[in-house]
């Protein structure tokens, strides 16, 4: 249990204070509070349509919050477009459908940011984006398309292409979801991997051994609130709300 | 569950019919029901009846050479055959028009340029910087054939530019400007920003609603009375104007229907890698989007190089203009099928290329999607 130290000797990453979101008249986001230290893993689950999805993009602004404060890496979003860029050079994500850009070859996928966002020279990328591909165990797939690979290999992609901007913080929206089950674990090994490094991580996800292994505190959400956290030993052993029980009854009841 | 593994003997049985060699083909394409073998049959009878006497009138009984219209007829049988004579007499004014006789070979290198630029384009591997330096530069060659005025080139006004370069000019120039504006309209389309929004769709609305000729007219005919004396914009400039501002208006919703096909994800990966807008728009969404709707937009420049014919309306003289004044000389009068063959022909031959290229622009671009 060497990795579930409690990090509280870190810096706060990314702080989230009295947020809140609408879509119309619905409150997607209620009074969000979290604070993500340094080389903190955060895994985040909860039923679907609880917002668990729409917290994690606020964090590198995807979705806008309405009300409160969401300060990342030390810069506050707001809708100043400097900060916005800035804030998305330093937070990686990786999405439930890969979103690997389909017209470029694996390789132009993972140079691409570090070229024109970066201004990295050609060479020095293409040196970056094949060290992580083999980070990931798929340097022989350099030249293909994504719609070559398969589910798995495309995500694998997809996080060696978050990594190539050296970022700060890993955001992962439901990063298996999508994956058939004989994929899902090369996935997980590498975000454990990941993990083990002391990237600082938010990850939404139902995979409860992963949460288990890697998590320093689970995040509980249900319509759009924190409902608990706590360590994963705390958290699955005596949650403390009832609908985390019947949640967690649920998902791992079979 | 005894019976479904139980043996059954297997019945002899006659192998299927040929699927291969002509024999083959021909069961099972032309004869392979009743109906089929009856449409095959009309279908032959047609061709029967209507390539003969096509090929008797192109070839048999054409007539090659005659002094004037008279001899042509004269010299025809009673069936009447084509009077190539008059093609050989009218091509050179029917390709080159009223330019200057003399310095004819000028817009004659003009044509080769274009289609030497064409062929080029087909070249993958000149794709890139390289071809648009290229294409700058054989466009700079052609203003300076065409203008004069340098190089000891005698200067030629821009109203005696006729026939197939004049075509060319416009087509060529005018889809070179009207692609990039169309895709700043369709972008604007889709912006966030209400007043760009508004503008683009107005620009669009109003441009796609109005006939072709009456921009036309209202650039050659009524701007010319609203700006001050002595002040005046080339006729062509005008209509080239006109041109472009029409062809970008039906471009960008083209390129607008490849937009809404990019998925929202996309975007999404593009943004969180930090992406500002231009350079996501120009390496992420474009690209794509350009590739889906290269079917629709060559079917655009298709109709904008055909459309180039209205500019006769304001008395310039392309292609078909340059037709029409051959027919009326009254030496060679109606010759009207044999001119419009051939001048079918030269539109034909520049529009099929432009589908061939359309093909092979998506197989290159299908590439390695498939899984």
């Amino acid at each position: 249990m060497a990795e579930n130290e409690a990090p509280d000797a870190g810096t706060p990453m990314i702080e989230m204070r009295h947020v809140h979101k609408w879509y119309g008249d619905f409150h997607a986001l209620t009074d969000i509070n979290l604070e993500v230290r340094k080389g903190e893993r955060v895994v985040v689950c909860g039923p679907s349509g609880s917002g668990k999805s729409t917290m994690i993009r606020c964090i590198n602004r995807l979705e806008e919050h309405q009300q409160g404060q969401i300060i990342v890496a030390g810069i506050e979003l707001t809708s100043d477009l400097k900060n916005i860029e800035a804030t998305r050079r330093e937070v990686g994500m990786v999405f439930q459908q890969f979103n690997l850009f389909p017209h470029l070859t694996v390789l132009q996928n993972l140079t691409l940011a570090p070229i024109w966002v970066r201004k990295l020279p050609k060479n020095e990328a293409d040196e970056i984006a094949r060290s992580y591909l083999e980070r990931v165990r798929i340097p022989e797939q350099a030249d293909k398309y994504p719609g070559q690979l398969s589910g798995g290999q495309q995500q694998r992609v997809a996080i060696a292409r978050s990594l190539c901007m050296k970022p700060e913080i890993m955001l992962f929206d439901e990063p298996t979801s999508a994956l058939d089950p004989e994929m899902i674990k090369e996935v997980l090994d590498v975000m454990v991997e990941l993990a083990q490094e002391g990237m600082t991580m938010v990850c939404v996800t139902h995979e409860m051994g992963f949460a288990r292994t890697v998590a320093d505190t689970m995040v509980f959400m249900d319509r759009g609130e924190i409902v608990e956290r706590g360590s994963p030993q705390e958290f699955f052993a005596n949650p403390k709300s009832e609908r985390t029980r019947l949640f967690l009854s649920q998902i791992l009841a079979h | 569950m005894a019976d479904i593994t139980q043996e059954l003997p297997i019945a002899a049985e006659t192998p299927p019919p040929r699927t291969h060699g002509l024999v083959g083909w021909l069961r099972v394409n032309l004869f392979n029901s009743v109906f089929n073998t009856i449409l095959t049959l009309l279908a032959l009878y047609f061709l029967a009846v209507t390539i003969p006497p096509v090929i008797r009138w192109a070839l048999v009984d054409a007539i090659w050479s005659a002094p004037n219209g008279q001899a042509c007829r004269g010299a025809m049988g009673q069936e009447g055959g084509a009077c190539w004579a008059f093609i050989g007499e009218k091509l050179r004014f029917i390709l080159f028009g009223r330019f200057p006789y003399a310095q004819q070979w000028r817009p004659l290198l003009v044509v080769v340029i274009f289609v030497a630029l064409i062929l080029a384009s087909c070249d993958r591997r000149l794709w890139g910087r390289r071809l648009v330096l290229l294409w700058l530069a054989g466009l700079a060659a052609v203003g300076v054939l065409m203008w004069g005025g340098v190089f000891g080139l005698s200067y030629v006004d821009t109203l005696l530019w006729s026939g197939l370069p004049l075509t060319l000019i416009f087509a060529v120039v005018g889809v070179a400007f009207a692609f990039p504006f169309g895709i700043l309209l369709a972008l604007g389309r889709r912006s966030r920003l209400p007043a760009v929004r508004a503008i683009s769709v107005g620009y669009i609305e109003l441009v796609r609603g109005v006939p072709l000729i009456t921009v036309l007219f209202m650039a050659s005919v009524m701007l010319p009375l609203f700006l001050p004396t002595g002040f005046t914009i080339d006729k062509l400039l005008r209509a080239q104007v006109a041109f472009i501002l029409f062809a970008a208006a039906y471009l960008a919703e083209v390129i607008r229907g490849g937009l809404q096909a990019i998925p929202q994800g996309q975007i999404e990966a593009a943004d969180a890698l930090g992406l500002g807008y231009w350079q996501r728009t120009r390496l992420i969404v474009l690209p794509q989007a350009l590739a889906m709707v290269i079917p629709p937009l060559v079917n655009t420049f298709i109709g904008t190089f055909k459309d180039t014919s209205l500019v006769i309306i304001i008395g310039l003289f392309d292609l078909l203009g340059t037709v029409n004044a051959a027919l009326a000389d009254a030496n060679w009068q109606g010759f009207y099928v044999e001119a419009y063959v051939v001048v079918a022909a030269i539109y034909w031959s520049f529009c099929f290329f432009m589908s061939r290229y359309s093909q092979m622009l998506e197989r290159e671009f299908s590439k390695g999607r498939q899984r």
